[in-house]
């Protein structure tokens, strides 16, 4: 029963989503039984402007494609002390479609749960002899997105049981911890509050499958971490560095919560 | 308002010194000065401070851009509770209502991992409330003043 004075519409449109006139993606789809709080997941892109979403809708109009242009010129740059380049190992970049889908992913090898810019450091460090990217450096977010990119359209599948299961739990129970001096958790805005107004902003369901996002407001990419980094700040609270157990642990849970949708990366924001 | 520092500094109740009664009221003023409706009114809408407006809406704010709706909207809200009540909302809104999202305004314990503002950084060992005493007493006058029609 509440009247909002000059305010939009607070839920999320209807709009279907078909990028290039060719990829339909799944804007919404039946919630994964461990996400209780909603019968159906919708994409962040569902709660933007018809302005917002548009951009989203022709790579010629997405600002996050050049970002994806820029690291497909390095993936074919020969890198560190073998001489080598991505291309190399990997061919092309749809070489790795379907990474993104699944990520963060447990590694058999490294008996720990990795993400995407974790797995890209792996091979610069390990494979090339090159130093690593910085975690939220300007190139490695590029490369997150042009691996996103190529997974367009594609099903999150993020797996949460065998050995990722500890860290997806630990993951959950940091998104209903309450940070900071405002004593929010994330449930708190983009679960209880979704398609509420906070301020001028619209509260989405917080999904990750649009990862890495242009951001307009930031006229930048941004990577997972950086975003949620962002909220915890917001709650008045000490964030987490970027590539910390913790925020990999959320990034696995936050995964998960969107297992249904499809891969949009880079997606566009405001 | 031309009270001595010194003398307004003593009458200040700290923030873990504030009686509530069983259902959250704290009916002593914080600071034993009026509160100032105006200056309450700009905390509300400052975003560093209140930010009220954040979460509700107000009709007698209409100036003030933006309004959230994830709290009920404050218009009428002087009909509907007592000073105590409003004060108690304001320094702990717990206190009325369990498990609520509002930020507790004159609280400086219990936290988990508090920041310094909104810098992301570790809270100093001496965390300010987020608000003084004085804003608020200051917020309160302002709510006393929204009377429905
Ligand atoms: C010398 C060979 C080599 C080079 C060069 C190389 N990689 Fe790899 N990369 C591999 C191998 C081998 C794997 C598989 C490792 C595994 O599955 O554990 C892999 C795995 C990956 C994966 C994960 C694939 C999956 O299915 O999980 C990504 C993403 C990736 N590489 C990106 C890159 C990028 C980006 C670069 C350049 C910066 C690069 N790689 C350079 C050999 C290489
Ligand atoms: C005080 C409210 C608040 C809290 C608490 C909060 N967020 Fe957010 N978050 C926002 C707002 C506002 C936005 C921008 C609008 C939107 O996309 O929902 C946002 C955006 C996001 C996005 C981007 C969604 C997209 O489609 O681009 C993600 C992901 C996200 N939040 C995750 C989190 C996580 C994880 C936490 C907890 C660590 C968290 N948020 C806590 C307010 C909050
Ligand atoms: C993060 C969101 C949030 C912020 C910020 C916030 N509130 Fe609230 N407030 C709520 C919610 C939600 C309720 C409803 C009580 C509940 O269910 O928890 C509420 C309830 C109230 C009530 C009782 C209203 C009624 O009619 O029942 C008052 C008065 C109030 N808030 C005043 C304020 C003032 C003044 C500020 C700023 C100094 C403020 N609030 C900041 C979320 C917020």
């Amino acid at each position: 029963a509440l009247l909002m004075a000059g305010s939009g519409s607070a839920d999320p449109d209807h709009d279907d989503l078909i990028v290039n006139g060719e990829i339909d993606m799944i804007e919404r789809a039946p919630a994964p039984p461990y996400v209780e709080a909603f019968d159906e997941i919708i994409s962040g892109w569902s709660f933007r402007s018809d302005e917002t979403q548009a951009l989203q809708m022709d790579d010629f109009d997405n600002p996050g494609m050049l970002g994806v242009e820029r690291a497909r010129v390095m993936f074919d740059t020969p890198m560190g002390s073998g001489g080598q380049a991505c291309s190399s190992c990997h061919e092309t970049p749809e070489a790795l479609r379907g990474v993104r889908a699944t990520y963060p992913k447990w590694d058999e090898e490294r008996q720990t749960v990795q993400t995407v810019e974790m797995q890209v450091n792996e091979c610069l460090t390990e494979r090339m002899g090159a130093e690593p990217l910085g975690y939220d450096s300007p190139e490695m977010v590029d490369m997150a997105a042009l691996i996103a990119s190529v997974s367009r359209g594609m099903v999150v599948n993020v797996a949460i049981d065998g050995p990722a299961r500890p860290v997806w739990e630990q993951g959950r129970e940091l998104y209903y911890t309450r940070f900071g001096q405002l004593e929010l958790a994330c449930a708190n805005c983009h679960e209880d509050n979704a398609g509420r107004m906070i301020r001028a902003d619209h509260l989405s369901q917080g999904q990750i499958n649009g990862f890495p996002t242009y951001r307009l407001n930031n006229a930048a990419l941004i990577s997972v971490h950086n975003r949620f980094r962002g909220c915890i700040r917001d709650t008045r609270a000490e964030t987490f560095p970027v590539g910390s157990p913790e925020l990999v642990a959320l990034e696995l849970y936050v995964a998960s919560r969107g297992n249904g949708l499809t891969v949009e990366g880079p997606a566009v924001r405001n | 308002l031309a009270m001595a520092p010194l003398a307004s500094a003593q009458g200040v109740v700290a923030p873990g010194d504030v009686v509530f009664d069983d259902y959250g009221e704290v009916a002593q003023s914080l600071t034993g000065v009026p509160g100032n409706p105006e200056a309450g009114r700009t905390v509300m809408a400052t975003r560093s401070l209140g930010n009220c407006v954040a979460c509700h809406q107000v009709s007698a704010m209409a100036d003030v851009p933006f309004q959230g709706n994830v709290g009920p909207s404050l218009d009428g809200v002087a009909d509907r509770w007592s000073e105590a009540q409003l004060r108690g909302i304001l320094v702990d809104a717990d206190r009325t209502f369990p498990d609520s999202i509002m930020p507790a305004f004159y609280k400086t314990d219990g936290f988990i991992r508090p920041g310094d503002g909104y810098t992301g950084k570790a809270a100093p060992p001496d965390l300010p409330p987020i608000l003084t005493a004085q804003q608020i007493e200051d917020v309160l006058a302002y709510l006393l003043t929204l009377h429905e029609n």
